[in-house]
């Protein structure tokens, strides 16, 4: 699904990716750990399209499509979903305009007709049931005076609305205490299937005992220089980076 | 001839034309209003007042000061600048004209009429006299002008414990049967005291041609009276607007004025409230988005003078291209005026580089016990939000509309009558150029 080949990228002329290689398959879940700096973050943003990386060399490839031309909302149709480390705040616009305008415009990018009010509605009050969102809440401002937890699992229920080909999880352990973290974690499992993918970016092994994944990846200093199943994340955890370096 | 030249070399003929009572108290009111204009002169960029507004380019014009009108306009004309999906009294002025065909006015519980027929008719000699043009700033030389040469505009009288049933509209329609126009409206109205009113102003220029309209309005709200006067401003890129809104309250009354300047070539909007009592409550809100070379200037005042008053101030500013904005908030709480509320917001967002905005805070307070806040924000769009919003699949003009939109929320939530806050949503959501499917 996803292949990431010798992936250079830099910002202000610093190089932060020096040549990261990657594969995901449709079914997998990816884990990618690392300590603060080593990129995990950029590598995520990269991927989704933003503009102020530059990409020096190498390729991201979706389905056999090189993305280096896309727009991060053509990516975003193409089915590729980021889960912001810190989401955005946008008052005066509604948790469920939000989405409404976010399905509307995918879809329409997708070559699809808008969804019907009728059939938006009864596919808000089943994701949100998925994920034990409170009604009141679509009615808030988006991101807008959210808790930590509130914030993150906002960011799931987009991910259940718009059902992307592959889900990046930026950091989404972050800020969460050990019940949101439990929410959030079943969603994305429930949410998995053999057609979808999942890349998780942490800091902690704590977000892989809920979701499991098939491979881990360390990064340091701007590469993968280590890879394996998912015991890898327990050694880390152990161990720490040091050893690595 | 310069125009100043003009219009005073024209007060003769336009009195002459008037039919007014030479002995009235109106002459004598235009005679020495002319005078202090001759005097005085148009405001130049050395006045204070006008240092960001440039006047000159649009007094080199050769406006045609009485213009003849066509009769020719419709309601099909019409039909789009009114908010129709409401019930309401309307004032239709065609060319500085009234229009009884297209217009709805009321003597039953109120009067909503004309005001060339409040200043020739005894019955109203009484009202007129103790209103009018006694707000009106007097070194305020366009006021002075608007004076000089008052004939027409809106007369609403609204008596005590009235309720207006519907909202009113005034609009102020220009024809292009000259080349290049001014007209000079003047309104005129008396809210009794626990009444209740609502307004709706509009300036349009149905043609390419030149127009520029210098126009006045008094407000004048008694006890307990509540006013919600909105002003929607979307005029040709060759119309230009100056408008002078005076409102004296008393006390416990609530006055609100929303001005959404969305388009125009030239906007000059002084905004002045008066305190004439104590528990005032004084609301001033405004939007504008602009765009090409646009330029709007919204000029304000709150004048506390009495104590427990308050005034709430929210002003937002879009601007795109080589648009320019000008914000002018001026809050004096007098000495007297212990126990003030006063707050003011300004924010702003420049999207282009040849964008500008002047910002002038002005908070001049000479008591000791109150609370008085002022914050001035200028910024651009928020790049990480919209990063946000397209890895969500929104493209990028969409998402900055929406985040536009999203800026200028709070404004548009005052709007009360709800058919009228879906025509501004509209409005503005074209003006962003997009259409979000959605109402915020």
């Amino acid at each position: 699904m996803l292949e990431v080949k010798n992936l250079h990228a830099s910002i202000n002329d610093k190089e932060i990716l020096r040549g990261i290689n990657l594969e995901i398959k449709a079914g997998e879940v990816h884990a990618i750990m690392g300590p603060n700096g080593s990129g995990k973050s950029t590598l995520s943003a990269v991927i989704a399209g933003k503009e102020e990386y530059e990409v020096t060399e190498g390729s991201v490839i979706l389905n056999g499509e090189d993305l280096a031309n896309f727009a991060p909302e053509e990516r975003a149709h193409k089915g590729i979903f980021l889960s912001f480390q810190y989401p955005v705040e946008i008052p005066g616009v509604t948790v469920t305009n939000f989405i409404k305008t976010a399905i509307n415009e995918t879809r329409k990018g997708q070559g699809l007709e808008e969804l019907p009010a009728k059939d938006m509605l009864k596919l808000i009050r089943e994701k949100s049931d998925l994920l034990e969102i409170d009604r009141k809440f679509l009615s808030r401002s988006l991101n807008e005076g959210f808790s930590g937890g509130e914030k993150k699992r906002n960011e799931i229920f987009q991910m259940a609305m718009l059902e992307p080909k592959l889900a990046i999880l930026d950091e989404t352990d972050s800020g969460l205490d050990i019940d949101a973290l439990k929410i959030v974690a079943n969603g994305v499992n429930k949410l998995k299937s053999k057609d979808n993918a999942v890349l998780v970016i942490t800091h902690y092994q704590r977000l892989l005992d809920y979701i499991v994944p098939d491979f881990v990846h360390v990064l340091y200093n701007g590469k993968i220089v280590k890879s394996g199943g998912k015991e890898l994340a327990l050694e880390l955890e152990e161990k720490g980076y040091d050893w690595l370096k | 001839m310069e125009l100043k030249e003009k219009l005073v070399s024209s007060f003769l003929a336009f009195e002459n034309k008037g039919g007014l009572d030479l002995d009235s108290n109106v002459h004598a009111l235009r005679l020495k209003a002319i005078k202090n204009f001759e005097n005085e002169g148009f405001p130049t960029k050395k006045d204070e007042e006008w240092k960001y507004t440039n006047l000159k380019p649009l007094l080199k014009h050769d406006f045609s000061l009485f213009p003849t009108t066509k009769n020719t306009v419709g309601f099909k004309n019409i039909r789009e600048y009114l908010i129709n999906e409401i019930e309401s009294y309307t004032l239709i002025f065609i060319d500085g004209v009234f229009s009884s065909f297209l217009s709805d006015t009321t003597h039953e519980e109120c009067d909503v009429c004309v005001l060339s027929s409040a200043l020739t008719r005894p019955k109203y000699k009484m009202v007129v006299d103790n209103y009018f043009n006694t707000i009106a700033k007097e070194n305020n030389s366009l006021a002075e002008l608007n004076t000089a040469f008052t004939k027409e505009g809106a007369f609403i009288n609204i008596p005590k414990n009235t309720i207006v049933p519907k909202p009113i509209q005034i609009l102020n329609f220009s024809t292009g049967s000259e080349k290049e126009v001014l007209l000079q409206p003047r309104n005129l109205v008396v809210v009794g005291e626990n009444s209740h009113v609502q307004i709706i102003e509009r300036h349009q220029n149905l043609s390419t041609n030149t127009t520029l309209t210098n126009t006045v309005t008094e407000i004048f709200v008694h006890k307990r009276a509540i006013i919600d006067y909105y002003k929607i401003q979307n005029d040709t890129e060759n119309s230009s607007l100056i408008d002078s809104t005076f409102v004296s309250q008393k006390q416990q009354s609530v006055a609100s004025v929303n001005t959404y300047s969305f388009g125009g070539k030239m906007t000059r909007n002084n905004l002045e409230f008066q305190h004439e009592g104590e528990h005032i409550t004084s609301n001033l809100n405004g939007i504008s988005i602009l765009n090409n070379k646009q330029h709007v200037d919204n000029h304000t005042l709150v004048n506390h003078k009495f104590p427990n008053c308050e005034s709430h101030e929210l002003y937002k500013g879009i601007y795109a291209d080589k648009s320019a904005g000008v914000f002018n908030g001026k809050v004096i709480v007098q000495q007297a005026a212990q126990k003030t509320n006063a707050f003011q917001q300004n924010n702003n967002i420049l999207i282009d580089d040849g964008a500008s905005i002047d910002a002038k805070p002005q908070l001049e307070i000479f008591a000791d016990d109150v609370k008085c806040s002022h914050g001035c924000t200028i910024g651009q769009l928020d790049e990480s939000a919209l990063f946000y919003m397209q890895s969500r699949g929104i493209p990028k003009k969409e998402a900055k509309a929406l985040l536009l939109f999203a800026f200028g929320n709070d404004v548009v939530e005052k709007i009360k009558i709800p058919q009228l806050k879906t025509r501004i949503t509209k409005l503005i959501a074209k003006n962003l150029g997009v259409d979000l499917g959605f109402e915020l």
